[in-house]
């Protein structure tokens, strides 16, 4: 049973090996000149502003939210998908009722304007 | 012709579920929460009518033995439109004088009844899952449909987390019910002939999520919190369509799925009655706002009707359909005489004080407050008291005779708390001077032929509990 | 047997999703729970299926996927109306309604 785990394991423990010998072998050979700029987190980019744990505007909410409900339809479509040669052609009206269905929430999601982005409540929020 | 006839086994469903489409599009479209209104009336009178053609032709499985039809199935479909009509006809004027007459209402409290159709007429453990979960989450939405107010949010809140909660537990019954007895389909599991350790926790869990869902002792905990917090006539609709809906699908599931084993069930259901009942009761009478008091006494109605679920027999079964149709009645009148005095703002008509002398200055509306009331202590000639009466007569009949006893003590508590809101409206005197509205035609028309039929099945009950013993004379 | 494994191993994810929901105060870790509970119902949903050699279990498990999601879905923009209104997901601070 166990057995036919052998290959990942192997695979994770060289993994793990070649990750942390690339670690010790830079820390050891490599030059270590840390100056401001270096240490910052974009090198060659603009200075951060502010904390990263900062509010982020609700329209990521409902986009995610959105996302979650429609990524999960999946699960009906691909089995569907996979085995329609058995079900027959009376399955795929089944489907369009479905995916019909579907798109209504989008038609609606979309009236009630919640890709507007702009007019997203709370996004202006500095 | 075949599928068009299996079509119509579901009728009721599948109009509700068109119908929260053709809301939800409506709105998108127009935005106009009046033509929402008019037209999920007008389809949830269609789907009434096609429940009750239902519940007069035969009873049978169809779509592969996925839902029952006719008979207790078919009936639940009736209670849960009857309370879905009233509470509708209720909504339009109380959302409109409150501000809060939003489209959205209609479309969820479509779609929430969509998911009971589905749960009462369920006959595998799939169909009852998604029933459950498309009426709870729509429920869930509709309790925080005041989104800017900190009470309904939270009541949103609790009822979420609870809900979420008691689903898992729910879920957990089906899988360990399915993994012993090898089906999901209800005869299927009454069939087979394991009941080992995991059959046992299968019921227990699955016990427990219906006890959240019907909100039992101790299992009670969001049903004031949610009753108070959400908007009064959605509160209606939640507590008389998704309990009937709740008791329904549980019967089906005691009769069809777990019927050989209820000799071991009868004594669980039959402790948390007397929880039920007990504490309900008890807690009704230190309440303060009307909304609160409603949500206790529903949970004590609760309790009544585990003593018919406890009884297990075909005619506990068929008073407690009864009882249902009685509860639905009074408690939608109930709250749709509250949801009235709401609609007047510069007093907050939820506190029971505020109630002082306002039985002579709308008199019809006081009188319709005291048919309500007067039902729901179970005084004759209400439908409620028929309900009770046939639900402890049948437990008689099953000799649970300690247990009847603990329901009448306990319903004659209940006359204190129901009474004393009719004390309020008679006889204490008005110290604010305030005048009343006149409710809309619609309105008052809903109200007082909910009255009517609260007198009417209580001096009449022969019809209906002759029929609804019928569902239960044959081997079933 | 290998089935009791599973099984075992989903009664304990229910139990620390059961645990998680009665101890922790902040919202969006007790819904994660909540999540947590359902996803082990649906391993054992799944190993009992395969078990059996019975397709409904696994598709009794699309469906409470779905579900799940849905759930996740109203609890979030719940979690975030709560937020807007009181400023903070700690439920133990959310208390207008009690009694």
């Amino acid at each position: 049973m166990l057995e036919q785990y052998i290959p990942i394991f192997i695979l994770i423990a060289l993994a793990v090996l070649i990750a942390v010998a690339f670690i010790i072998l830079s820390y050891l050979l490599g030059p270590a000149r840390p100056n401001k700029p270096k240490l910052g987190p974009y090198e060659s980019g603009m200075d951060p502003i502010g904390q990263a744990k900062e509010r982020y505007s609700v329209g990521f909410y409902i986009i995610a939210m959105e996302f979650i409900v429609f990524d999960l339809e999946v699960v009906f479509i691909y089995p569907w998908a996979v085995r329609y040669q058995e079900f027959g052609p009376g399955t795929l009206w089944a489907m369009v009722l479905f995916i019909t269905i579907l798109l209504l929430g989008l038609v609606y999601t979309l009236k009630k304007g919640s890709f507007k982005w702009d007019m997203l409540p709370g996004s202006p929020a500095k | 012709m075949e599928s068009v006839n299996e079509l119509l086994t579901i009728s009721p469903i599948v109009i509700i579920g068109f119908a929260g489409l053709f809301v939800m599009m409506l709105d998108a479209f127009t935005g106009n929460a009046r033509w929402s209104f008019y037209a999920s009336l007008f389809f949830c009178l269609a789907a009434l009518a096609g429940a009750v053609q239902n519940v007069l032709g035969p009873t049978g499985t169809s779509f592969y033995s996925l839902v029952y039809y006719g008979g207790t199935a078919s009936f639940g479909a009736v209670l849960v439109l009857t309370g879905t009509l009233f509470s509708l006809c209720l909504s339009k004027d109380y959302l409109e004088q409150t501000g809060n007459h939003i489209a959205e209402v209609y479309s969820l409290v479509l779609f929430a009844a969509f998911g009971m159709l589905l749960l009462v007429q369920a006959n595998h453990m799939i169909v009852l899952f998604l029933g459950i979960e498309s009426m709870s989450i729509a429920l869930y939405a509709l309790a925080g449909l005041l989104r800017d107010q900190k009470k309904s949010v939270e009541a949103a809140l609790k009822y979420f987390l609870l809900g979420a909660f008691s689903t898992g537990f729910l879920l957990y019954g089906i899988a360990l019910l399915y993994g012993s007895t090898g089906s999901l389909a209800l005869p299927e599991i009454a069939e087979a002939s394991d009941k080992g350790v995991m059959y046992w926790a299968g019921v227990g869990l699955l016990f427990t999520g219906f006890f959240f869902k019907v909100s039992a002792v101790p299992f009670h905990m969001w049903t004031p919190d949610v009753y108070q917090g959400s908007p009064t006539t959605v509160t209606a609709f939640m507590a008389t369509a998704s309990k009937s809906a709740a008791f329904v699908a549980f019967i089906l599931v005691l009769s069809r799925a777990l019927p050989d084993t209820s000799q071991q069930w009868q004594e669980v259901l039959w402790i948390f009655a007397v929880f039920t009942m007990v504490i309900g009761n008890l807690l009704a009478l230190v309440q303060e706002n009307i909304k609160r008091m409603l949500a206790y006494s529903s949970i004590a109605h609760a309790g009544y009707i585990m003593v018919g679920l406890a009884a297990t027999s075909g005619a506990a079964y068929s008073a407690v359909l009864y009882y249902l149709f009685a509860y639905t009645l009074m408690n939608v009148g109930a709250f749709g005489v509250v949801a009235y005095y709401e609609c007047h703002k510069n007093c907050d008509f939820t506190e029971i004080k505020n109630y002082a002398g306002l039985g002579f200055k709308k008199p019809i509306m006081g009188i319709l407050m005291s048919v309500f009331l007067f039902s729901m202590v179970g005084i004759p000639p209400f439908a409620g008291f028929i309900g009770k009466y046939r639900v402890f007569a049948a437990a008689i009949d099953e000799g649970l005779i300690s247990l009847v006893i603990i329901g009448v003590l306990a319903s004659a508590i209940s006359v204190y708390y129901y009474l004393s809101v009719l004390v309020y409206l008679y006889m204490k005197e008005d110290e604010t001077g305030m005048v009343m509205k006149r409710p809309s035609t619609l309105y008052s028309l809903a109200l007082i032929i909910l009255a009517l039929l609260t007198i009417y099945f209580g001096v009449h009950p022969g019809l209906l509990t002759d029929f609804l013993g019928s569902f239960y004379s044959v081997t079933w | 047997m290998e089935l009791d494994w599973y099984l075992g191993l989903s009664a304990v994810l229910f139990s620390i999703g059961v645990i998680g929901v009665l101890t922790r105060r902040n919202a969006i870790v007790i819904l994660m729970c909540a999540e947590l509970m359902l996803n082990a119902v649906n391993l054992t949903l799944v190993s009992l299926s395969a078990q059996m050699g019975d397709i409904h279990g696994q598709i009794l498990v699309f469906f409470s996927l779905s579900v799940a999601a849905a759930e996740a879905a109203v609890g979030l923009a719940i979690i975030i109306a709560i937020y807007r209104n009181h400023l903070s997901v700690d439920i133990t601070k959310i208390n207008l309604l009690r009694w």
